[in-house]
């Protein structure tokens, strides 16, 4: 248990109305947000969340869960890695694993010529350093999925890899907060911003708050909420990548599977239930939180889990969902400091940051606190697309899992 | 390539069936989807099975099903039996299942009319084997000829003394009937008696299937306040409390009845807006004069939207019907308004009636919502109310949430049989009102899908 | 308890009940089918693998599942009897073997919409 120094949110009254202040204010309540002031707070700061929806409503609470280093764009590897670790040890953190289970998780090669190409990632991932990626062949693909279908030849496993339950993450995260005294504010959409004595002044429907540093962990709303807080604009995409889940079927398979050649995120749960996700992507409205499902692009998805799984053929779906998530043009997150003094970004995690959410909270700990991290996060700066005319050059990277 | 309609109905009930009748008639293009293997609905289940046009036990309201099945079949349009709609997007795309094969259609307006489902009756042991609701006795009675006999019915409502005295001209012996309607109703109700003065007969009938009951020396024991039911496995007896007495009656099955409620997945899974009726106890579909949804296109008619009975809802589906042709340019607005003036008349007439029912027969708070903590709630993940009200108690808020934490609400059913009994549960303690907690979020397929069907349509889309 | 009324149906068609031959009526649901020879246990349940029959018979209930022709999670009361049709219980998370450690994690475990 950390001693914190008697630091909590308190009430100004100016000119009538009452104003909360605090030394930090997160906006967004998704994993992000909560690991966030989560780890402000273990700094000694007084912090304050405002969360438009409620913690957890949009992509950090109903995501697939996947637990992942598995595949990652070369960037995050580094920061993913440390997140291993901290998933590993997430009761001391938070008090309780969030149901983490490191199930292992496999990325299977359809064909020779995608075995190939992992095996190049391998070697590559080798050179820098980096041996959490091993190549199984198809004796030990077949020892480790037993239900996988005969055409497959291989694949890449990593060990520690696995699964969490998303909705259980972000609430362990947010009552972890709330003992130590952050406060969290629902309903709250931020509406506006601005600087005023060396402090923000922050707008919402719930009232107005003040502080001198502000996060900006608003996941597919980030580029709205970066501008608001002064930045230039964003090209961060709202869009809604579709989840299935089946009736209970008998125990199949343990580890979380992708495909190399197609999207797949594939993991049946302790209660039999199997979740299929993928890249494939629904409607998002991210102005009334609407999504809708697109039912032809669930069907690509289906045929692969049935293609790969040839059991799926007894499966049952029993229920298809979307969640609203932020996505960059080239794949990886923003994470670091605004244009403004006393801003800081972490948003647009592009269908993958569920497993970042640990780490990017004390990267945004050290930041806020030393001005500083202790892991590169040049790549993730919030400028990378100001001059750049084609922001989209930069291709697509794997996603889900 | 996806078929295309101008109007596609979803159910063949009285609503379903009068709104595609409607819209035929006017050179529409419609396509009627149900699950049923015949057209009729609840009411008018089987209709056309020859064994139940013969039989008068059924009641002359059954009867009146005969016509209007008789009209539906003659009309031009497409009518596809054993279609499971599983789901209904914003942008009216329709995809349902047929004999394992899983297809997506359009149409430029939907018109909803899935009816009623029965409303949950979470008392201790309704999850037993040989408890049914008394719609399920009736079901089985009118497609299968399969009875029940010696069994106990408890409940409140038309449909519980409708069905007994079904059982009763058939010949089948019935234990007992156990009156659930809490007599404070009684009271309650009588101001509302005028306006369903032209109703006066459906009120004679009802009182005369009760007499009937005492004449047939079947015990009919009102102002019954609380059942359970007994046994290790099945049931082994139904418990009943009366004037502060608990009583017991042995038998192996009972048949419950609370009313019934709208069967508001499809709509909801749409994006309609619906909202909490107090006096019926239950979520109702927000539409406007002519039917129309809060969806752009989507009409919702019948006892889908809120409990009117079949005469209404058959009422309800020309008018949603006239509505859309309108709005598909097909009818003018003064040829929409002449047609409609017969099927006002009928509905304001239904709607007098409604009232008095809906106050007679409010099922007590304590049957909706289980005072006992180990009384089953949500049916498929066996949780059971003592578990919500504990979770509700850690802070969680609304239904989604409570469906994260405890899975209430994720099984197969996709919260039918406990949606109505959570939104209430959290309304109780957290003392907001009921169409604020709000209900779950739901999505479709709104009924189980096959993988392999979905994954057949990546192949016919591309065709 | 469960009988059939009436006139006998005009035509029968044979299925297996867990193993058992029976002649019933062409036409019905498989709910009704099996309610008509005396059947009331369906399936035990995934979470506590309590008895369970059909309860709504219209297809909302979801209390009816079976395993038809090797086809688990169906729906008696939604389909209908066919000549030769194989029938079985439906046994918890479709899984003969109930673990009851996995009835303690089905509370947790899974993500939602
Ligand atoms: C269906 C799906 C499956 C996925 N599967 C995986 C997976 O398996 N593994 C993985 O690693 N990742 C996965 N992801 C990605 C992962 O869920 C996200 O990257 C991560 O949750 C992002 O967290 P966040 O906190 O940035 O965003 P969010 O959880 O979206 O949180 C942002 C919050 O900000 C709030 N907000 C926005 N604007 C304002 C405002 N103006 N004022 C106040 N509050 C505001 C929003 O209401 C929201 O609650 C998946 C995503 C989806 C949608
Ligand atoms: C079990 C039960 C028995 C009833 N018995 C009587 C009675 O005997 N007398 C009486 O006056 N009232 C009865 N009612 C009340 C009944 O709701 C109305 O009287 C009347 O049937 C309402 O007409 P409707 O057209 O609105 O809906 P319904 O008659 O219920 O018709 C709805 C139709 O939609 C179909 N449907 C629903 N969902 C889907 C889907 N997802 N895909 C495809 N098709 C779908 C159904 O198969 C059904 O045929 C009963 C209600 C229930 C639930
Ligand atoms: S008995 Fe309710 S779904 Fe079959």
């Amino acid at each position: 248990m950390h001693t914190l120094p008697r630091n909590e949110p308190g009430e100004r009254h100016a000119a009538g109305r009452v104003k909360k202040h605090a030394d930090a204010v997160v906006i967004g309540a998704g994993l992000h947000g909560c690991s966030t002031a989560l780890h402000l707070r273990l700094g000694g700061l007084s912090v304050l969340v405002l969360e438009k929806d409620y913690p957890g409503r949009h992509a950090s609470g109903v995501n697939a869960g996947g637990v992942r280093r598995l595949g990652r764009a070369l960037e995050e590897v580094a920061m993913s890695m440390v997140a291993a670790d901290m998933w590993k040890h997430m009761a001391d953190l938070v008090d309780d694993d969030c149901g983490f289970e490191a199930s292992g998780q496999i990325k299977v090669a359809e064909s020779e010529g995608e075995f190939d190409l992992q095996k190049k990632r391998v070697a590559m991932l080798q050179s820098r350093g980096f041996g959490h990626e091993k190549l199984i062949d198809k004796t030990i693909l077949r020892e480790r999925l037993p239900a996988v279908s005969p055409h497959c030849v291989g694949g890449i496993l990593v060990e520690d890899d696995g699964h969490a339950n998303p909705f259980r993450t972000v609430t362990a995260f947010r009552r972890r907060c709330e003992t130590l005294g952050v406060e969290f504010h629902s309903g709250a959409a931020v509406t506006a911003a601005r600087q005023r004595h060396g402090n923000w002044l922050i707008e919402t429907a719930k009232g107005s708050f003040e502080s001198a540093m502000v996060v900006n962990c608003a996941g597919a709303w980030g580029g709205r909420v970066a501008a608001l807080l002064g930045e230039p604009p964003v090209p961060v995409d709202a869009q809604a990548p579709m989840l299935m889940i089946t009736a209970r079927m008998p125990a199949f398979i343990e580890p979380v599977v992708g495909a190399q050649g197609r999207t797949l995120s594939f993991k049946q749960f302790a209660n039999g239930t199997v979740l299929v996700g993928g890249g494939h992507r629904g409607r998002a409205e991210s102005g009334t939180n609407a999504t809708s499902l697109n039912y032809q692009r669930l069907a690509i998805n289906a045929q692969t889990a049935l293609d790969i799984f040839p059991i799926m053929s007894q499966a049952r779906v029993v229920r298809c969902w979307a969640g609203i998530e932020g996505v960059m043009p080239d794949q990886i997150p923003v994470i670091g400091p605004g244009s403004e003094p006393g801003v800081f970004h972490a948003f647009g995690f592009s269908a993958h940051g569920f497993q970042l959410g640990p780490v990017v909270g004390r990267i945004l700990g050290e930041l806020v606190a030393h001005g500083r991290g202790s892991l590169d996060i040049g790549p993730f700066a919030i400028g990378r697309f100001a001059d750049k005319g084609d922001a989209t050059q930069h291709g697509a990277r794997s996603y889900g899992g | 390539m996806t078929k295309h309609y101008d109007i596609i109905v979803i159910g063949a009930g009285p609503a379903g069936m009068s709104a595609s009748r409607t819209a035929a008639a006017q050179g529409a293009r419609v396509l009627v989807l149900d699950e049923q293997s015949s057209p009729g609905g609840q009411i008018y289940r089987a209709i056309e099975k020859p064994h139940n046009q013969r039989r008068r036990e059924l009641g002359s309201s059954y009867q009146d099903g005969v016509p209007l099945v008789h009209g539906f079949r003659q009309s031009e349009l497409d009518y596809v039996n054993a279609a499971s709609v599983w789901q209904l997007s914003a942008d009216l795309e329709v995809g349902y299942s047929r004999d394992g094969i899983a297809q997506l259609v359009r149409a430029d307006r939907i018109i909803v009319a899935t009816g009623a489902q029965e409303r949950p009756v979470p008392i201790p042991g309704w999850t037993k084997r040989g408890v049914m609701t008394v719609g399920a006795a009736q079901i089985l009675l009118k497609e299968s000829s399969v009875v029940a006999s010696d069994a106990v019915f408890a409940g409140s409502g038309p449909l519980l003394y409708l069905a007994v005295h079904q059982y009763l001209e058939l010949g089948v012996p019935v234990k007992a009937v156990l009156d659930l309607t809490p007599a404070k109703n009684y009271l309650g109700a009588l101001p509302a008696l005028f306006g369903a003065r032209a109703d006066f007969a459906k009120i004679l009938e009802g009182w005369q299937w009760k007499r009937a009951i005492g004449a047939a020396g079947i015990p009919l024991l009102t102002g019954v306040d609380a059942v359970r039911i007994s046994g290790e496995k099945s049931v082994e007896s139904v418990d009943y409390r009366r004037r502060g007495e608990w009583q017991a009656i042995t038998c192996d099955t009972a048949f419950l009845h609370l009313g019934v409620v709208p069967n508001i997945n499809i709509s909801m899974a749409a994006g309609c807006d619906c909202h909490w009726s107090h006096n019926q106890a239950c979520w109702t579909v927000t539409v406007d004069d002519w039917f129309n949804s809060s969806v752009a296109g989507v009409s919702v008619a019948g006892d889908g939207v809120s409990i009117g009975g079949a005469a209404a809802a058959e009422a309800q589906g020309g008018i949603a019907a006239l509505g859309a042709l309108h709005a598909l340019g097909r009818i003018d607005a003064s040829e929409r308004d002449r047609l409609a003036a017969a099927y006002r008349i009928r509905l304001r007439k239904e709607m007098g009636i409604r009232h008095f029912l809906d106050l007679l027969f409010r099922p007590a708070d304590r049957l909706r919502v289980p005072r006992e903590a180990d009384t089953v709630v949500c049916r498929c993940e066996e949780v059971t109310a003592g578990q919500i009200r504990e979770t509700l108690d850690l802070g969680c808020c609304g239904p989604n949430q409570l469906k994260s934490f405890s899975r209430t609400g994720m099984g197969p059913c996709q919260g039918r049989f406990c949606g109505h009994t959570v939104s209430e549960l959290i309304g109780e303690a957290s003392g907001l009102p009921i169409s604020e907690v709000g209900y779950f979020r739901l999505r479709s397929p709104i009924k189980p899908l096959p993988l392999k069907e979905l994954a057949d349509l990546a192949h016919s889309s591309k065709e | 308890m469960f009988t059939k009324i009436g006139q006998t149906q005009e035509e029968s068609v044979r299925v297996w009940f867990e193993g058992c031959e029976m002649t019933v009526g062409k036409g019905l649901s498989v709910a009704a089918a099996l309610l008509g020879e005396g059947i009331t246990h369906f399936r035990n349940t995934p979470v506590t693998a309590a008895e369970r029959g059909p309860f709504c018979m219209m297809g909302v209930c979801f209390d009816c599942l079976l395993v038809i022709d090797g086809q688990a999670n169906l729906q008696a009361c939604m389909v209908e009897v066919s000549e030769g049709m194989c029938i079985e219980r439906q046994c918890g998370a479709a899984d003969p073997e109930l673990d009851p450690a996995l009835a303690a994690t089905a509370n947790r475990g899974e993500t939602t919409p």
